[in-house]
Protein backbone atom coordinates (compact mmCIF):
# COMPACT_ATOMS: atom_id res chain seq x y z
CA UNK A 1 0.00 0.00 0.00
CA UNK A 2 1.10 3.43 -0.86
CA UNK A 3 1.30 6.20 1.75
CA UNK A 4 -0.79 8.07 -0.38
CA UNK A 5 -3.92 5.87 0.36
CA UNK A 6 -3.10 5.80 3.57
CA UNK A 7 -3.22 9.16 3.93
CA UNK A 8 -6.33 9.77 1.50
CA UNK A 9 -8.26 6.76 3.95
CA UNK A 10 -7.25 8.41 6.71
CA UNK A 11 -8.46 11.57 5.74
CA UNK A 12 -11.82 10.43 4.53
CA UNK A 13 -12.40 8.29 7.69
CA UNK A 14 -11.65 11.56 9.75
CA UNK A 15 -15.17 13.34 7.74
CA UNK A 16 -17.35 10.52 7.98
CA UNK A 17 -15.82 10.24 11.89
CA UNK A 18 -17.37 13.88 12.14
CA UNK A 19 -20.89 12.61 11.23
CA UNK A 20 -20.51 9.45 13.52
CA UNK A 21 -18.99 11.85 16.45
CA UNK A 22 -22.10 14.62 16.08
CA UNK A 23 -24.85 12.54 15.83
CA UNK A 24 -23.40 9.86 18.87
CA UNK A 25 -22.64 13.05 20.95
CA UNK A 26 -26.15 13.85 20.76
CA UNK A 27 -27.76 10.44 21.48
CA UNK A 28 -25.55 10.18 24.71
CA UNK A 29 -26.79 13.59 25.83
CA UNK A 30 -30.18 12.53 25.73
CA UNK A 31 -29.66 8.58 26.85
CA UNK A 32 -27.20 10.72 29.90
CA UNK A 33 -30.54 12.01 30.89
CA UNK A 34 -33.76 10.75 29.90
CA UNK A 35 -32.52 7.00 29.73
CA UNK A 36 -34.19 7.30 26.41
CA UNK A 37 -32.01 5.47 22.91
CA UNK A 38 -33.37 8.04 20.71
CA UNK A 39 -34.10 6.01 17.72
CA UNK A 40 -35.59 9.15 15.92
CA UNK A 41 -31.97 10.95 16.12
CA UNK A 42 -31.30 9.65 12.22
CA UNK A 43 -34.89 10.87 11.42
CA UNK A 44 -34.35 14.22 13.03
CA UNK A 45 -30.15 14.47 11.39
CA UNK A 46 -32.68 13.53 7.56
CA UNK A 47 -34.64 16.48 8.26
CA UNK A 48 -32.74 18.96 8.78
CA UNK A 49 -31.17 18.03 5.65
CA UNK A 50 -34.16 18.11 4.06
CA UNK A 51 -35.08 21.49 5.34
CA UNK A 52 -32.31 23.03 4.51
CA UNK A 53 -32.98 21.23 1.46
CA UNK A 54 -36.36 23.05 1.28
CA UNK A 55 -35.34 26.15 2.59
CA UNK A 56 -32.82 26.32 -0.19
CA UNK A 57 -35.16 25.70 -3.04
CA UNK A 58 -38.63 27.65 -1.99
CA UNK A 59 -37.03 30.64 -0.14
CA UNK A 60 -33.86 30.69 -1.67
CA UNK A 61 -32.40 30.47 2.32
CA UNK A 62 -28.86 29.84 1.85
CA UNK A 63 -26.24 26.93 3.12
CA UNK A 64 -24.91 29.26 6.14
CA UNK A 65 -28.51 30.69 6.99
CA UNK A 66 -30.29 26.96 7.32
CA UNK A 67 -26.90 25.86 9.07
CA UNK A 68 -28.98 27.81 11.74
CA UNK A 69 -32.59 27.53 11.05
CA UNK A 70 -33.01 24.02 10.42
CA UNK A 71 -31.22 22.89 13.73
CA UNK A 72 -33.81 25.34 15.44
CA UNK A 73 -36.70 23.97 13.67
CA UNK A 74 -35.84 20.52 14.34
CA UNK A 75 -34.99 21.07 17.79
CA UNK A 76 -38.45 22.88 18.02
CA UNK A 77 -40.58 19.93 16.54
CA UNK A 78 -38.46 17.47 19.27
CA UNK A 79 -39.76 19.27 22.33
CA UNK A 80 -43.30 19.52 20.83
CA UNK A 81 -42.44 15.75 20.66
CA UNK A 82 -41.01 15.21 24.22
CA UNK A 83 -43.79 16.95 25.49
CA UNK A 84 -46.35 15.14 24.03
CA UNK A 85 -45.12 11.95 23.56
CA UNK A 86 -41.56 11.03 25.82
CA UNK A 87 -42.75 12.85 29.06
CA UNK A 88 -46.06 10.73 29.43
CA UNK A 89 -43.48 7.75 29.04
CA UNK A 90 -40.93 8.70 31.34
CA UNK A 91 -42.68 6.90 34.13
CA UNK A 92 -42.39 3.37 32.34
CA UNK A 93 -39.86 0.76 31.48
CA UNK A 94 -37.19 2.94 29.31
CA UNK A 95 -38.21 0.53 26.44
CA UNK A 96 -41.36 2.42 25.91
CA UNK A 97 -39.57 5.54 24.99
CA UNK A 98 -37.01 3.37 22.83
CA UNK A 99 -40.55 2.23 20.82
CA UNK A 100 -42.08 5.39 20.70
CA UNK A 101 -38.80 7.19 18.62
CA UNK A 102 -38.63 4.38 16.85
CA UNK A 103 -41.92 4.47 15.96
CA UNK A 104 -41.86 7.94 15.07
CA UNK A 105 -38.78 7.40 12.79
CA UNK A 106 -40.70 5.27 10.94
CA UNK A 107 -43.26 7.17 10.20
CA UNK A 108 -41.36 10.43 9.58
CA UNK A 109 -38.86 8.61 6.94
CA UNK A 110 -42.01 6.93 5.29
CA UNK A 111 -43.85 10.25 4.96
CA UNK A 112 -41.00 12.08 3.27
CA UNK A 113 -40.22 9.08 0.91
CA UNK A 114 -44.03 9.41 -0.15
CA UNK A 115 -43.63 13.56 -0.88
CA UNK A 116 -39.94 13.33 -2.36
CA UNK A 117 -39.34 9.91 -3.17
CA UNK A 118 -36.45 7.39 -2.54
CA UNK A 119 -33.46 9.10 -4.65
CA UNK A 120 -30.82 11.26 -3.21
CA UNK A 121 -31.26 14.95 -3.55
CA UNK A 122 -28.38 16.75 -4.55
CA UNK A 123 -27.56 19.74 -2.59
CA UNK A 124 -24.58 22.38 -3.71
CA UNK A 125 -21.30 22.62 -1.47
CA UNK A 126 -21.56 26.32 -0.30
CA UNK A 127 -17.81 26.32 -0.46
CA UNK A 128 -16.17 25.24 -3.67
CA UNK A 129 -12.98 24.71 -4.98
CA UNK A 130 -10.36 23.08 -2.37
CA UNK A 131 -6.27 21.64 -2.01
CA UNK A 132 -4.18 19.54 -3.99
CA UNK A 133 -2.50 17.71 -0.76
CA UNK A 134 -0.39 15.83 -3.23
CA UNK A 135 -1.96 12.16 -1.87
CA UNK A 136 -5.50 13.38 -2.45
CA UNK A 137 -7.81 16.74 -3.58
CA UNK A 138 -9.04 17.96 -0.16
CA UNK A 139 -12.34 20.23 -1.04
CA UNK A 140 -12.43 22.53 1.37
CA UNK A 141 -16.00 21.87 2.27
CA UNK A 142 -15.26 19.01 3.67
CA UNK A 143 -12.20 20.28 5.58
CA UNK A 144 -14.88 22.57 6.96
CA UNK A 145 -16.89 19.90 7.96
CA UNK A 146 -14.35 18.62 9.83
CA UNK A 147 -13.13 21.71 11.57
CA UNK A 148 -16.98 22.76 12.73
CA UNK A 149 -17.76 19.48 13.88
CA UNK A 150 -14.65 18.96 16.04
CA UNK A 151 -15.19 22.73 18.03
CA UNK A 152 -19.05 21.51 18.20
CA UNK A 153 -18.10 18.32 19.78
CA UNK A 154 -15.62 20.18 22.05
CA UNK A 155 -17.92 23.07 22.72
CA UNK A 156 -20.86 20.68 24.18
CA UNK A 157 -18.31 18.53 25.64
CA UNK A 158 -16.98 21.39 27.89
CA UNK A 159 -20.62 22.83 28.01
CA UNK A 160 -21.76 19.16 29.83
CA UNK A 161 -18.58 18.55 31.86
CA UNK A 162 -16.82 21.72 33.16
CA UNK A 163 -20.22 23.97 33.65
CA UNK A 164 -22.65 24.42 36.22
CA UNK A 165 -25.39 23.26 33.63
CA UNK A 166 -23.77 20.54 33.07
CA UNK A 167 -23.78 19.68 36.90
CA UNK A 168 -26.93 19.98 36.76
CA UNK A 169 -27.74 17.67 33.77
CA UNK A 170 -25.37 14.57 35.20
CA UNK A 171 -27.04 15.39 38.61
CA UNK A 172 -30.46 15.24 37.18
CA UNK A 173 -30.03 11.74 35.72
CA UNK A 174 -28.90 10.30 38.97
CA UNK A 175 -32.02 11.91 41.42
CA UNK A 176 -34.11 13.97 39.32
CA UNK A 177 -36.53 14.73 42.34
CA UNK A 178 -33.24 15.70 44.68
CA UNK A 179 -32.41 18.25 41.86
CA UNK A 180 -35.73 19.62 41.61
CA UNK A 181 -35.85 20.08 45.49
CA UNK A 182 -33.19 22.39 44.95
CA UNK A 183 -35.30 25.16 42.94
CA UNK A 184 -34.70 23.43 39.57
CA UNK A 185 -37.56 23.01 36.77
CA UNK A 186 -36.06 19.53 36.09
CA UNK A 187 -38.61 18.27 33.27
CA UNK A 188 -38.20 21.71 31.09
CA UNK A 189 -34.39 20.98 31.59
CA UNK A 190 -35.14 17.69 30.05
CA UNK A 191 -37.32 18.96 27.37
CA UNK A 192 -34.63 21.42 26.39
CA UNK A 193 -32.12 18.92 26.29
CA UNK A 194 -34.19 16.68 23.94
CA UNK A 195 -34.03 19.70 21.98
CA UNK A 196 -30.65 20.51 21.89
CA UNK A 197 -29.95 16.76 21.06
CA UNK A 198 -32.39 16.72 18.18
CA UNK A 199 -30.68 19.88 17.22
CA UNK A 200 -27.35 18.59 17.27
CA UNK A 201 -28.53 15.80 14.50
CA UNK A 202 -30.14 18.68 12.39
CA UNK A 203 -27.12 20.40 12.25
CA UNK A 204 -25.50 17.14 11.44
CA UNK A 205 -27.93 17.13 8.83
CA UNK A 206 -27.22 20.13 6.85
CA UNK A 207 -23.03 19.86 7.30
CA UNK A 208 -24.16 16.43 6.00
CA UNK A 209 -26.45 17.58 2.74
CA UNK A 210 -23.81 18.51 0.36
CA UNK A 211 -21.49 15.69 0.61
CA UNK A 212 -24.01 12.84 1.04
CA UNK A 213 -26.94 13.94 -1.33
CA UNK A 214 -30.35 14.66 1.11
CA UNK A 215 -32.32 11.17 0.86
CA UNK A 216 -35.17 9.92 3.28
CA UNK A 217 -33.03 6.73 4.34
CA UNK A 218 -30.03 8.63 4.81
CA UNK A 219 -30.81 9.26 9.26
CA UNK A 220 -31.35 5.17 9.37
CA UNK A 221 -28.28 4.21 7.06
CA UNK A 222 -25.76 6.57 9.61
CA UNK A 223 -27.74 5.41 12.57
CA UNK A 224 -27.13 1.47 12.61
CA UNK A 225 -23.11 2.45 12.88
CA UNK A 226 -24.05 5.39 15.25
CA UNK A 227 -25.77 3.05 17.47
CA UNK A 228 -22.81 0.78 17.55
CA UNK A 229 -20.38 3.46 18.54
CA UNK A 230 -22.37 4.75 21.69
CA UNK A 231 -22.20 1.42 22.79
CA UNK A 232 -18.57 0.88 22.28
CA UNK A 233 -18.05 4.28 23.96
CA UNK A 234 -20.50 3.61 26.80
CA UNK A 235 -23.83 4.68 26.99
CA UNK A 236 -24.26 8.59 27.55
CA UNK A 237 -20.31 9.14 27.75
CA UNK A 238 -20.15 12.04 25.96
CA UNK A 239 -16.33 12.03 25.64
CA UNK A 240 -16.65 8.15 24.90
CA UNK A 241 -18.77 9.19 22.02
CA UNK A 242 -16.74 11.56 20.49
CA UNK A 243 -13.77 10.09 20.56
CA UNK A 244 -14.63 6.21 19.77
CA UNK A 245 -16.77 8.41 17.13
CA UNK A 246 -13.88 10.03 15.42
CA UNK A 247 -11.35 6.60 15.81
CA UNK A 248 -14.02 4.55 14.07
CA UNK A 249 -14.71 6.48 11.21
CA UNK A 250 -11.01 6.33 10.82
CA UNK A 251 -10.71 2.36 11.54
CA UNK A 252 -13.21 2.41 8.91
CA UNK A 253 -11.50 3.51 6.43
CA UNK A 254 -8.31 1.71 7.12
CA UNK A 255 -10.24 -0.89 6.88
CA UNK A 256 -10.73 -0.36 2.92
CA UNK A 257 -7.13 -0.45 2.44
CA UNK A 258 -6.02 -3.47 4.00
CA UNK A 259 -9.95 -5.47 3.61
CA UNK A 260 -12.22 -2.94 1.91
CA UNK A 261 -15.33 -6.09 1.86
CA UNK A 262 -15.06 -5.77 6.05
CA UNK A 263 -15.30 -1.98 5.92
CA UNK A 264 -18.97 -1.79 6.22
CA UNK A 265 -18.65 -4.34 9.64
CA UNK A 266 -15.59 -3.54 11.19
CA UNK A 267 -17.56 -1.06 13.55
CA UNK A 268 -19.83 -3.49 14.75
CA UNK A 269 -16.82 -6.50 14.96
CA UNK A 270 -15.51 -4.17 17.43
CA UNK A 271 -19.26 -3.20 18.98
CA UNK A 272 -19.31 -6.85 19.43
CA UNK A 273 -15.26 -6.96 21.03
CA UNK A 274 -16.20 -4.40 23.75
CA UNK A 275 -20.17 -5.88 24.50
CA UNK A 276 -17.52 -9.12 26.09
CA UNK A 277 -14.64 -7.08 26.86
CA UNK A 278 -16.48 -4.28 28.76
CA UNK A 279 -19.93 -4.28 28.55
CA UNK A 280 -19.71 -1.12 30.69
CA UNK A 281 -18.22 1.27 27.22
CA UNK A 282 -14.24 2.01 27.32
CA UNK A 283 -14.97 5.84 28.71
CA UNK A 284 -17.20 4.86 31.70
CA UNK A 285 -14.76 5.34 34.79
CA UNK A 286 -14.71 3.20 37.83
CA UNK B 1 -27.11 34.74 72.30
CA UNK B 2 -27.57 31.75 74.89
CA UNK B 3 -29.87 28.73 73.68
CA UNK B 4 -32.74 29.58 76.19
CA UNK B 5 -32.90 33.32 75.02
CA UNK B 6 -33.01 31.02 71.22
CA UNK B 7 -35.86 29.27 72.77
CA UNK B 8 -37.62 31.41 74.30
CA UNK B 9 -38.36 33.47 71.34
CA UNK B 10 -39.21 31.00 68.93
CA UNK B 11 -41.78 30.67 71.26
CA UNK B 12 -43.33 33.62 71.04
CA UNK B 13 -42.50 33.37 67.02
CA UNK B 14 -45.36 33.74 64.54
CA UNK B 15 -45.67 30.44 62.38
CA UNK B 16 -43.57 29.87 59.20
CA UNK B 17 -45.21 26.55 58.09
CA UNK B 18 -47.99 25.34 58.82
CA UNK B 19 -49.55 21.89 57.84
CA UNK B 20 -53.32 21.79 58.38
CA UNK B 21 -55.18 18.48 58.11
CA UNK B 22 -52.50 16.73 55.80
CA UNK B 23 -53.67 13.70 53.97
CA UNK B 24 -51.06 11.73 51.74
CA UNK B 25 -51.05 8.48 49.61
CA UNK B 26 -48.48 5.97 47.96
CA UNK B 27 -50.52 4.87 44.89
CA UNK B 28 -53.54 3.84 46.60
CA UNK B 29 -51.92 3.55 49.80
CA UNK B 30 -53.27 6.04 52.38
CA UNK B 31 -50.02 6.92 54.77
CA UNK B 32 -51.05 10.22 56.07
CA UNK B 33 -54.81 11.03 58.43
CA UNK B 34 -54.63 14.61 59.21
CA UNK B 35 -51.84 15.78 59.98
CA UNK B 36 -51.39 19.08 61.81
CA UNK B 37 -48.76 21.46 62.99
CA UNK B 38 -47.04 24.63 62.89
CA UNK B 39 -42.77 25.35 62.75
CA UNK B 40 -42.74 28.93 63.73
CA UNK B 41 -39.78 30.99 62.55
CA UNK B 42 -36.57 30.48 64.18
CA UNK B 43 -37.67 27.29 66.05
CA UNK B 44 -36.26 23.51 65.60
CA UNK B 45 -39.36 21.32 65.37
CA UNK B 46 -38.36 17.36 65.47
CA UNK B 47 -40.88 15.29 64.46
CA UNK B 48 -40.84 12.28 66.24
CA UNK B 49 -41.99 8.53 65.86
CA UNK B 50 -41.55 5.35 65.57
CA UNK B 51 -40.25 3.12 61.99
CA UNK B 52 -42.62 3.45 59.67
CA UNK B 53 -45.15 6.00 61.57
CA UNK B 54 -44.96 8.53 58.42
CA UNK B 55 -41.98 10.93 59.52
CA UNK B 56 -40.20 10.79 56.18
CA UNK B 57 -43.96 10.95 54.18
CA UNK B 58 -44.61 14.25 55.78
CA UNK B 59 -41.36 15.67 54.78
CA UNK B 60 -42.27 14.70 51.62
CA UNK B 61 -45.64 15.66 51.07
CA UNK B 62 -44.61 19.14 52.25
CA UNK B 63 -42.12 19.26 49.61
CA UNK B 64 -44.34 17.64 46.72
CA UNK B 65 -41.69 15.31 46.30
CA UNK B 66 -45.17 12.95 47.20
CA UNK B 67 -47.97 14.48 45.05
CA UNK B 68 -50.67 12.88 45.77
CA UNK B 69 -51.94 14.71 49.06
CA UNK B 70 -54.51 17.10 50.35
CA UNK B 71 -55.52 19.53 52.90
CA UNK B 72 -53.40 22.81 53.68
CA UNK B 73 -49.53 23.04 53.68
CA UNK B 74 -48.53 27.28 53.82
CA UNK B 75 -44.98 28.73 53.83
CA UNK B 76 -45.54 32.11 54.94
CA UNK B 77 -48.98 32.14 54.09
CA UNK B 78 -48.83 31.03 50.16
CA UNK B 79 -50.30 27.52 49.96
CA UNK B 80 -48.25 24.59 48.93
CA UNK B 81 -50.48 22.02 47.95
CA UNK B 82 -51.12 21.42 43.96
CA UNK B 83 -47.46 22.90 43.85
CA UNK B 84 -44.43 21.10 42.16
CA UNK B 85 -41.24 20.58 43.89
CA UNK B 86 -39.14 23.27 42.12
CA UNK B 87 -42.07 25.94 42.79
CA UNK B 88 -42.04 24.79 46.45
CA UNK B 89 -38.21 25.05 46.98
CA UNK B 90 -37.96 28.41 45.54
CA UNK B 91 -40.30 29.68 48.17
CA UNK B 92 -37.17 28.97 50.16
CA UNK B 93 -38.08 25.51 51.66
CA UNK B 94 -34.87 22.98 51.57
CA UNK B 95 -34.63 19.61 52.18
CA UNK B 96 -31.92 16.93 53.05
CA UNK B 97 -33.33 13.54 52.34
CA UNK B 98 -33.33 10.23 54.83
CA UNK B 99 -30.66 8.95 51.79
CA UNK B 100 -28.09 11.68 51.64
CA UNK B 101 -28.45 11.47 48.38
CA UNK B 102 -24.70 12.53 47.38
CA UNK B 103 -24.11 12.65 43.82
CA UNK B 104 -21.42 9.64 42.86
CA UNK B 105 -20.73 11.48 39.27
CA UNK B 106 -19.79 15.02 41.50
CA UNK B 107 -17.23 15.77 43.57
CA UNK B 108 -17.44 17.07 47.37
CA UNK B 109 -17.28 20.72 45.96
CA UNK B 110 -19.12 20.35 43.16
CA UNK B 111 -22.28 18.84 45.70
CA UNK B 112 -21.87 21.77 47.77
CA UNK B 113 -22.03 24.20 45.03
CA UNK B 114 -24.94 22.43 42.98
CA UNK B 115 -27.64 23.88 44.76
CA UNK B 116 -28.15 26.89 42.79
CA UNK B 117 -28.82 30.15 45.29
CA UNK B 118 -32.73 30.93 45.51
CA UNK B 119 -32.79 33.85 47.70
CA UNK B 120 -30.24 36.49 49.83
CA UNK B 121 -29.25 35.43 52.57
CA UNK B 122 -27.68 32.25 52.93
CA UNK B 123 -24.56 31.82 53.72
CA UNK B 124 -21.31 32.27 51.61
CA UNK B 125 -19.00 29.10 50.82
CA UNK B 126 -16.55 30.51 53.04
CA UNK B 127 -19.00 30.31 56.25
CA UNK B 128 -20.03 26.62 55.41
CA UNK B 129 -16.41 25.46 55.83
CA UNK B 130 -16.47 27.00 59.09
CA UNK B 131 -19.69 25.39 59.94
CA UNK B 132 -17.90 21.76 58.19
CA UNK B 133 -14.19 22.50 58.29
CA UNK B 134 -13.87 18.57 57.18
CA UNK B 135 -15.37 19.23 54.05
CA UNK B 136 -13.07 21.70 53.03
CA UNK B 137 -10.51 19.23 53.29
CA UNK B 138 -11.90 16.01 50.88
CA UNK B 139 -13.35 19.15 48.72
CA UNK B 140 -11.53 17.39 45.73
CA UNK B 141 -12.69 13.91 46.68
CA UNK B 142 -15.73 12.35 44.70
CA UNK B 143 -18.75 12.71 46.88
CA UNK B 144 -19.46 8.96 47.53
CA UNK B 145 -16.06 8.55 48.51
CA UNK B 146 -16.93 10.36 52.41
CA UNK B 147 -17.71 8.34 55.02
CA UNK B 148 -21.56 8.08 56.34
CA UNK B 149 -20.75 11.08 58.44
CA UNK B 150 -19.25 13.30 56.19
CA UNK B 151 -21.85 12.43 53.40
CA UNK B 152 -24.31 13.32 56.15
CA UNK B 153 -22.59 17.10 56.87
CA UNK B 154 -22.16 17.41 53.02
CA UNK B 155 -25.89 17.03 53.03
CA UNK B 156 -26.45 19.51 55.44
CA UNK B 157 -24.01 21.58 54.11
CA UNK B 158 -25.10 22.45 50.86
CA UNK B 159 -28.36 23.26 51.29
CA UNK B 160 -27.24 26.57 53.71
CA UNK B 161 -25.96 28.26 50.88
CA UNK B 162 -29.21 28.58 48.91
CA UNK B 163 -30.95 31.44 50.52
CA UNK B 164 -33.79 29.07 51.93
CA UNK B 165 -34.60 30.04 55.92
CA UNK B 166 -36.87 26.92 56.30
CA UNK B 167 -34.98 23.44 56.50
CA UNK B 168 -36.21 20.18 56.31
CA UNK B 169 -33.66 17.25 57.57
CA UNK B 170 -34.61 13.66 58.22
CA UNK B 171 -32.83 11.63 60.34
CA UNK B 172 -29.54 13.45 59.98
CA UNK B 173 -28.35 11.10 63.11
CA UNK B 174 -29.54 7.67 61.21
CA UNK B 175 -26.94 4.99 61.50
CA UNK B 176 -23.84 7.26 62.39
CA UNK B 177 -21.76 6.37 65.62
CA UNK B 178 -22.00 8.06 68.28
CA UNK B 179 -19.18 10.40 68.60
CA UNK B 180 -20.28 11.27 64.94
CA UNK B 181 -24.01 12.12 66.10
CA UNK B 182 -22.71 13.94 68.78
CA UNK B 183 -21.29 16.25 66.24
CA UNK B 184 -23.44 16.74 63.93
CA UNK B 185 -26.06 17.93 66.87
CA UNK B 186 -23.35 20.57 67.55
CA UNK B 187 -23.34 21.37 63.88
CA UNK B 188 -27.20 21.59 63.63
CA UNK B 189 -27.07 23.95 67.02
CA UNK B 190 -24.56 26.16 64.91
CA UNK B 191 -27.18 26.38 62.18
CA UNK B 192 -29.78 27.01 64.31
CA UNK B 193 -27.81 29.68 65.85
CA UNK B 194 -28.00 31.12 62.53
CA UNK B 195 -31.65 31.84 62.88
CA UNK B 196 -32.29 28.85 60.48
CA UNK B 197 -35.99 27.43 61.15
CA UNK B 198 -35.44 23.74 61.62
CA UNK B 199 -38.07 20.81 60.84
CA UNK B 200 -36.03 17.63 62.03
CA UNK B 201 -37.17 14.16 61.76
CA UNK B 202 -35.65 12.13 64.19
CA UNK B 203 -36.11 8.61 66.19
CA UNK B 204 -33.06 9.30 68.31
CA UNK B 205 -34.61 10.93 71.58
CA UNK B 206 -31.35 11.89 73.11
CA UNK B 207 -30.15 13.76 70.10
CA UNK B 208 -33.35 15.32 69.57
CA UNK B 209 -33.59 16.61 73.18
CA UNK B 210 -30.61 18.51 72.56
CA UNK B 211 -31.31 20.32 69.24
CA UNK B 212 -35.00 20.95 69.81
CA UNK B 213 -37.30 23.17 71.02
CA UNK B 214 -40.51 21.07 70.68
CA UNK B 215 -41.40 17.68 69.38
CA UNK B 216 -44.40 16.75 67.51
CA UNK B 217 -44.87 12.82 67.91
CA UNK B 218 -46.13 11.23 64.75
CA UNK B 219 -48.07 7.75 65.32
CA UNK B 220 -49.69 6.01 62.09
CA UNK B 221 -49.87 8.96 60.38
CA UNK B 222 -51.51 11.25 62.84
CA UNK B 223 -49.98 13.26 65.44
CA UNK B 224 -50.51 11.92 68.77
CA UNK B 225 -48.80 14.91 71.09
CA UNK B 226 -46.87 17.87 70.73
CA UNK B 227 -44.45 18.31 73.96
CA UNK B 228 -42.10 21.62 74.40
CA UNK B 229 -38.73 21.19 75.27
CA UNK B 230 -39.56 21.55 79.09
CA UNK B 231 -42.61 19.37 79.06
CA UNK B 232 -40.17 16.83 78.19
CA UNK B 233 -37.20 17.67 80.74
CA UNK B 234 -39.70 17.58 83.26
CA UNK B 235 -41.53 14.34 82.16
CA UNK B 236 -38.96 12.34 79.56
CA UNK B 237 -41.39 9.29 80.21
CA UNK B 238 -44.32 10.37 78.65
CA UNK B 239 -42.63 11.26 75.18
CA UNK B 240 -40.78 7.59 76.00
CA UNK B 241 -43.75 6.07 75.90
CA UNK B 242 -44.90 6.72 72.53
CA UNK B 243 -41.35 5.90 71.00
CA UNK B 244 -41.52 2.15 73.69
CA UNK B 245 -38.18 2.93 74.62
N1 LIG C 1 -42.61 4.36 48.40
C1 LIG C 1 -43.55 3.85 49.22
N2 LIG C 1 -44.58 3.16 48.70
C2 LIG C 1 -45.54 2.65 49.50
N3 LIG C 1 -45.56 2.76 50.83
C3 LIG C 1 -44.56 3.44 51.41
C4 LIG C 1 -43.50 4.02 50.63
N4 LIG C 1 -42.64 4.62 51.46
C5 LIG C 1 -43.13 4.44 52.70
N5 LIG C 1 -44.30 3.74 52.68
C6 LIG C 1 -45.12 3.36 53.83
O1 LIG C 1 -45.59 4.53 54.44
C7 LIG C 1 -45.54 4.44 55.84
C8 LIG C 1 -44.77 5.60 56.43
O2 LIG C 1 -43.43 5.55 55.97
P1 LIG C 1 -42.37 6.66 56.30
O3 LIG C 1 -41.19 6.39 55.44
O4 LIG C 1 -42.99 7.98 56.21
O5 LIG C 1 -42.02 6.33 57.82
P2 LIG C 1 -40.96 7.00 58.77
O6 LIG C 1 -41.71 7.52 59.92
O7 LIG C 1 -40.12 7.96 58.05
O8 LIG C 1 -40.13 5.74 59.22
P3 LIG C 1 -38.55 5.57 59.43
O9 LIG C 1 -38.28 6.02 60.81
O10 LIG C 1 -38.35 4.09 59.30
O11 LIG C 1 -37.83 6.34 58.41
C9 LIG C 1 -44.92 3.08 56.16
O12 LIG C 1 -45.95 2.20 56.47
C10 LIG C 1 -44.26 2.68 54.89
O13 LIG C 1 -44.31 1.28 54.74
MG1 LIG D 1 -38.14 7.99 57.49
Amino acid sequence: MTVQLLAGQLLLGLINGSFYALLSMGLAIIFGLMNVVNFAHGAQYMIGAFTAWFLLTNFGVPYWAALVIAPLIVAALAMIMERLLLRPLSNLDHLYGLLATYAIALIVEGLVRQRYGATGIPYDSPIKGGIHLGFMFLPWYRLWVVVFSIVTCVGTWFLIEKTRLGAYLRAANEMPQIVESFGINVPKMITLTYGFGAGLAALSGVLAAPIYQVSPSMGSNVMIVVFAIVVIGGMGSISGAIITGYLLGIVEGLTKIVYPEGANMVVFVFMAAALMWRPDGMMKSN
Amino acid sequence: MSETALKSSAATAPAMLSVENLHAWYAESKVLHGINFDVREGELLTLIGRNGAGKTTTLRAIMGILQKRTGSIRINGDELIGKRTFEIARKGIAYCPEERAIFSSLSVRENLLLPPVLKPGGLTEEEVFEIFPNLLRRASSQGTKLSGGEQQMLALARILRTGSRLLLLDEPSEGLAPVVVKEIGEMILKIKARGYTVLLVEQNLRFARKVADRHVVIENGAVADILTAEEVERAPERIQSYLGV
